[in-house]
């Protein structure tokens, strides 16, 4: 366990704040701590498979473990974030306390709502209990595993395969980085005359000042009027043509990275990574293709696909497989495969993101929200996972987790992952199709 | 008047370090009232008296050229950066003061900028690393300007001054600390003031009076 909060530190200053100085150690703090419980969780999934250590050790473990991490997920990171926030508001510096708590009741609130109009509450349960809990967050999380994971899918074939890559010649590239330049230089141009007009404006202002009188005051106005006429029509064109540079800018940046893209794929790691891509791509395809199965005919998964997978090639092939024996081996390393990529995928995209969006402002309430993600992420797969696992392991969790309705999560997480799936091909497509006009146009 | 000379000066540093409102202040004499993030670069021009006081005296544009400092260093945004490092005169790298790692990247700016202007014959740092030697052979002028002064409590300040002082010493170049939300900074005559128009005097001069040879 220490060694994986020493992980998650080493990985917090290392890739996430390269360029940022860490100003709360409390923020680094509850990151690591965060990470290092989730990571835990998958450690005692794989413990699980394995059968290593005592059944009732193990059950003890799960509980606390999920106990620290409901914890932290539901009371102290919004309690920061909403301190965060407010801090970062420089009106209400004084009463910052205050207002914290007041976010974290609002907070509080939302959250509970949230569970009112999903069929989860169970009577037996009083208010505060650990299922109430699970279930709401298992909502939130699932709700973002889905669409972070249908955005992926698409997101993943898009980006590997080279089918999708215009070509790009350096020609290209230079005629486009001409027309940068000299939208530069117009605007460059435009500025300097403003500059002069401003300074001339200036001295014949400073030259007026003294006081000439009813007549002088007047012809000043009147010249200076038609003087700043003009002027603005120039800062109007100034500012088209500054916007006009930015896009071209962007553009060009899009063409580099295009063509690196190409000089990549050439590479053997390039055609290597292109070979994985295709079948990525036909796994994901597959996966909304069982999505939309699943809610076209209203059915639940109850056998995990590994056991069906050998039952299949069993009843087909008519190979004598010892069925429990492989299943057992093949589910756990299957299992220890998605749980390595999808921990793998999931901080690459957080860190991509953070990156994106970070500045020195609000860098501490990213990392927070991030670390609240990747709580949810977590727990929620958890939950998830327990559809690809066979029926024996399955025992403990429903056990640990105690009475949700499993079935309406997977019914959810189906739903909105196609949802995000079609609306990323939509969008990608969109874009696709948008950029090689706005190259012909050139 | 508009047939002035011109003079290019690039404006770099790190993400968020204030270069908008740096460049905003300069030429317009203005703060900036809502600073967001540079796509790209901005230009702005001031103008600028060579020479001011004396019969030499002449006017010219300087074109401060703010290129947008995000993302990180993949190679496909340094070559779309690198179109607007041609025919520089002058650099003026800016750090945060409440940033220690903008301070530190400012060698990895000024090598991708000088790197472009390399002459043949000129060593090339491949591995990115800091090269004194390299600078000392360097006719481009530097300014090292470090903002948001006061964001720096009291107390620090000494420490922090003394740190900036050896960074603007390895880049052989001067330095100025201020705070781009007052103009009080560069008002006419203090001593930031007479630093800066000092920098512009010299990038002049190496544009425009080296050229003729090494007769002035």
């Amino acid at each position: 366990q220490v060694l994986f909060f020493g992980f998650g530190w080493l990985f917090f200053m290392r890739k996430l704040f390269k360029d940022y100085e860490v100003r709360q150690y409390v923020v680094q703090v509850i990151f690591s701590v965060t990470f290092a419980f989730s990571c835990t969780m998958f450690e005692l999934i794989i413990f699980e498979i394995l059968g290593v250590l005592n059944s009732s050790s193990r059950y003890f473990h799960w509980k606390l473990n999920l106990c620290v991490i409901l914890l932290i997920l539901v009371f102290m990171v919004p309690f920061y974030i909403g301190y965060f926030v407010v801090s970062n508001i420089r009106l209400l510096h004084r009463q910052k306390l205050l207002f914290a708590c007041v976010l974290w009741l609002t907070f509080m609130y939302f959250f509970w709502k949230l569970g009112d109009p999903f069929p989860i509450l169970s009577p037996k349960h009083g208010i505060l209990s650990i299922e109430q809990l699970i279930s709401r967050v298992g909502v939130i999380g699932v709700t973002l595993m889905a669409l972070l994971s249908g955005f992926g899918a698409v997101n993943c074939p898009y980006t590997y395969m080279s089918y999708f890559l215009r070509n790009v010649t350096d020609a290209d590239i230079l005629a486009l980085e001409r027309r940068l330049l000299q939208t530069m230089d117009m605007i460059v141009s435009k500025k300097k005359r403003i500059a002069v007009a401003h300074r001339t404006m200036f001295q014949r202002g400073e030259v007026h000042n003294k006081p000439t009188g009813f007549w002088g005051m007047i012809k000043s106005v009147t010249t200076s009027v038609s003087g700043s006429e003009n002027l603005s029509l120039i800062q109007q064109e100034v500012d088209a043509l500054e916007e006009l540079s930015r896009q071209l800018f962007l553009e060009t940046a899009d063409l580099h990275a295009t063509k690196e893209r190409i000089e990549y794929s050439k590479t053997f790691q390039g055609k290597y990574f292109n070979v994985l891509g295709y079948f990525f791509s036909i796994y994901c395809v597959w996966k909304i293709f069982m999505a939309t199965i699943n809610i076209v005919f209203d059915r639940v998964g109850k056998t995990d696909p590994v056991t069906r997978g050998i039952e299949i090639t069993v009843n087909y092939l008519g190979i004598q497989f010892d069925v429990k024996f492989w299943s057992q081996h093949i589910s756990f390393i299957l299992v220890g495969i998605i749980i390595v990529t999808s921990i793998r995928g999931l901080l690459i995209t957080l860190t991509k993101f953070f990156y994106a969006i970070s500045s020195s402002k609000s860098s501490n309430v990213i990392v927070l929200l991030l670390a609240q993600i990747m709580g949810m992420y977590f727990v929620s797969s958890v939950l998830l996972i327990r559809m690809s696992m066979p029926p024996e392991y399955r025992i403990i969790i429903t056990e640990v987790l105690g009475e949700l309705q499993f079935n309406f999560y997977h019914r959810w997480f189906d739903v909105i992952f196609l949802v995000s799936a079609l609306s990323s091909i939509l969008f990608l497509y969109l874009a696709h199709k948008q950029a090689p006009e706005k190259h012909m146009a050139l | 008047m508009a047939a002035l000379d011109r003079v290019k000066v690039l404006v770099l540093g790190d993400s968020g370090v204030g270069k908008s409102s740096l460049v905003h202040l300069l030429c317009q004499n203005q703060v900036l009232g809502n600073p967001s993030w540079t796509v790209g670069c901005s230009v702005d021009v001031r103008i600028h008296d060579y020479k001011e006081g004396t019969p030499e005296e002449k006017t010219y544009y300087i074109e401060l050229w703010d290129v947008g400092g995000s993302v990180g260093s993949a190679t496909s945004v340094k070559s779309t950066r690198a179109v607007f490092y041609n025919l520089l005169n002058g650099i003026i790298l800016v750090h945060d003061l409440t940033n220690k790692k903008s301070s530190q990247n400012l060698y990895r700016w000024s090598l991708e900028a000088l790197n472009r202007d390399v002459a043949p014959t000129g060593v090339l740092v491949t591995n990115g690393d800091y090269d004194r030697e390299q600078f000392a052979d360097n006719q481009i002028p530097l300014l090292v300007i470090g903002t948001k002064l006061d964001q720096i409590p009291e107390t620090k300040r000494n420490e922090v001054l003394t740190r900036t002082a050896f960074l603007a010493e390895d880049f052989n170049a001067e330095e100025i600390n201020l705070d781009c939300t007052n103009p009080r900074y560069l008002a006419a005559g203090s001593s930031n003031a007479v630093k800066l128009s000092r920098f512009f005097d010299k990038v002049i001069e190496k544009r425009y009076f080296l050229r003729d040879g090494n007769q002035v």
